[in-house]
């Protein structure tokens, strides 16, 4: 069978009924949308999509097919923006297969026909699903990612004198862009001096105490002092049961202390007035 | 081969190394430094790196190497102005440099050559 | 993708520059173009040192999801590393050779594949992602060459 000849058959078949069909096509979407999208939005896409379609089947020209991905993408991302689930973009798709199938179920030539645009149908609408995740994916991994950004402060406590409070677990992603500030906002202030806080830090354990020893000797590299102060009764447990060394890196067990510490060590004391 | 020049300021040697260095010339200047240190009993080496935007380990050690032999002509090296980029890279690489001060910059570099006594 | 010679201490430079600008236009933070081109540095001069000279190949690269990335390979027909897994130990003393700079190159990127055969060389590929930052997160789309 000529695969060519069936798909320009149907082809012809969809430009012919391009009205009838992206009207009962429209219709069948319209009730999925439940008013999220107006009418008039939605024949609008669709009409693009079905010309696209009708181009790809009638192998008119090579650009249809990557303008069709292109344009299912973009429909894809748009819908996962506007918070519709990856089923409903794709029964948007797959609809259009139930639009031309009362069409063409009286006429039994059309049966070949169907089948190869049916097979193209599907392919679509899987495509939506497989983009509509990735688009997913992307949204969370941004919000993760600015979540890290807001959680991970830098304060100027004195001249010279730095703290990053860290609050959440320190994992080696955590740790890069805490190295990154850190280090960023030693040179901005000219300190020599970082208090790392711990307080926040629910575990301590072997990988993280690995993270703090990397992020000092970063800090170290650009000239300045790390104290790691925070240190609560039950993590100086698990640090001393877990034979973690910090070797010559002070410690301290609360932010003003290691405060006070930079401060004898900056040749800085503080008397009553 | 390039070849970075030393600046003698008191009794302190200036490097600042301003360009993408080849293996040689990381070399040549440990061999030039040496042969200053020498001839003009300097007591602290200040490099500045505030311009280098790689470090590899080859360099790292070289680095370090310099400390060494600055050590054994009783004078202190300290780096200053390494690239906060530079420092994550050479952390990661497992590379501390051992035996050589750093600073933000020359001027503090300075005052930790000064204090020391 | 572009070729490189890696024949003399010069060569060496011009490959840390080039894979710089590729790093930049692929969209690679400041920390991972310098994490590269020092994995780069390090990779070059084993080609040269140990390898007798050999190539780089620089490729811009984009991940299923759309990343972009670099990936880099570097080729030489020296005697090739009779002990692979030796050579990849992690090593942080300040020893020379080939350890310290394969396990440090490796901890830079985020893929990395070894071949070598003794008498028929070495081939080491790297491949460097770009990274969202949430810098990237407040711009628009597609304005960021990393995200596409």
């Amino acid at each position: 069978m000529d695969v060519g000849a069936t798909r320009g058959r149907m082809a012809a078949y969809l430009r012919d009924h391009q009205d009838k069909v992206v009207s009962r096509w429209s219709e069948l979407v319209a009730a999925g949308v439940r008013g999220r999208t107006s009418h008039d939005e939605v024949r609008r896409e669709l009409t693009g999509i079905y010309t696209l379609i009708t181009r790809v089947l009638a192998d008119a020209d090579e650009h249809a097919a990557g303008e069709l991905r292109a344009t299912l993408d973009e429909l894809s991302r748009s819908r996962a923006r506007d918070g519709f689930t990856p089923s409903e973009t794709a029964l948007a798709v797959f609809s259009l297969k139930e639009a031309v199938y009362e069409l063409v179920a009286d006429s039994a030539e059309l049966v070949a026909e169907f089948l190869a645009f049916s097979r193209l149908v599907d392919d679509l609408g899987l495509r939506t699903f497989v983009a509509y995740s990735a688009a997913r994916e992307q949204i969370i991994a941004d919000q993760a990612s600015a979540m890290m950004e807001l959680s991970t402060p830098v304060v100027r406590l004195w001249d010279g004198i730095i703290a990053v409070p860290l609050v959440g677990t320190l994992d080696s992603a955590r740790t890069q862009l805490v190295m990154e500030k850190l280090l960023e906002e030693l040179v901005t202030a000219g300190a020599s001096h970082a208090v790392i806080d711990i307080t926040g830090v629910p575990t301590v354990d072997t990988e993280v105490a690995q993270h703090l020893l990397k992020t000092v000797s970063a800090a170290r590299l650009l000239g300045a002092e790390c104290t790691i102060s925070g240190i609560r009764p039950q993590v100086a447990q698990t640090i001393v049961s877990l034979g973690i060394e910090f070797g010559d890196i002070a410690t301290k067990a609360t932010l003003a202390d290691a405060l006070a510490l930079a401060l004898r060590q900056a040749g800085l004391k503080v008397v009553p007035q | 081969m390039e070849r970075v020049p030393i600046l003698k300021i008191g009794p302190t040697l200036f490097v600042s190394i301003q360009i993408d260095l080849q293996d040689d010339s990381v070399l040549a200047l440990q061999e030039d430094l040496a042969d200053q240190l020498v001839a003009t009993g300097a007591h602290g080496v200040i490099i500045d790196i505030t311009a280098v935007e790689i470090v590899d380990s080859f360099i790292g050690r070289m680095l370090t190497m310099i400390g060494s032999i600055s050590r054994l002509f009783d004078a202190e090296t300290v780096i200053v102005g390494m690239r906060p980029a530079v420092a994550i890279t050479l952390t990661e690489l497992g590379l501390s440099l051992k035996g050589v001060r750093t600073a933000l910059n020359a001027e503090k570099g300075l005052e930790i050559l000064n204090g020391k006594s | 993708m572009d070729e490189l010679p890696i024949r003399s201490g010069d060569d060496v430079v011009r490959v840390r520059q080039h894979v710089r600008t590729a790093a930049a236009a692929s969209g690679l933070s400041l920390v991972d173009q310098t994490k590269l081109v020092t994995a780069a540095s390090e990779l070059a001069r084993n080609t040269l040192v140990y390898g007798g000279g050999g190539v780089a190949r620089v490729e811009a690269v984009k991940s299923a999801n759309g990343r972009g990335g670099i990936r880099l390979q570097f080729t030489d027909e020296g005697p090739g590393i009779p002990d692979v897994d030796l050579a990849l130990t992690d090593g942080w003393t300040s020893g020379s050779g080939l350890g310290l700079g394969l396990s440090g190159a490796r901890r830079l990127v985020d893929e990395f594949e070894l071949i070598s055969k003794p008498g028929t060389g070495t081939s080491v590929t790297v491949v460097k992602w770009s990274r969202l930052t949430s810098r990237c997160w407040r711009r628009r789309p597609g304005t960021c060459a990393g995200c596409g």
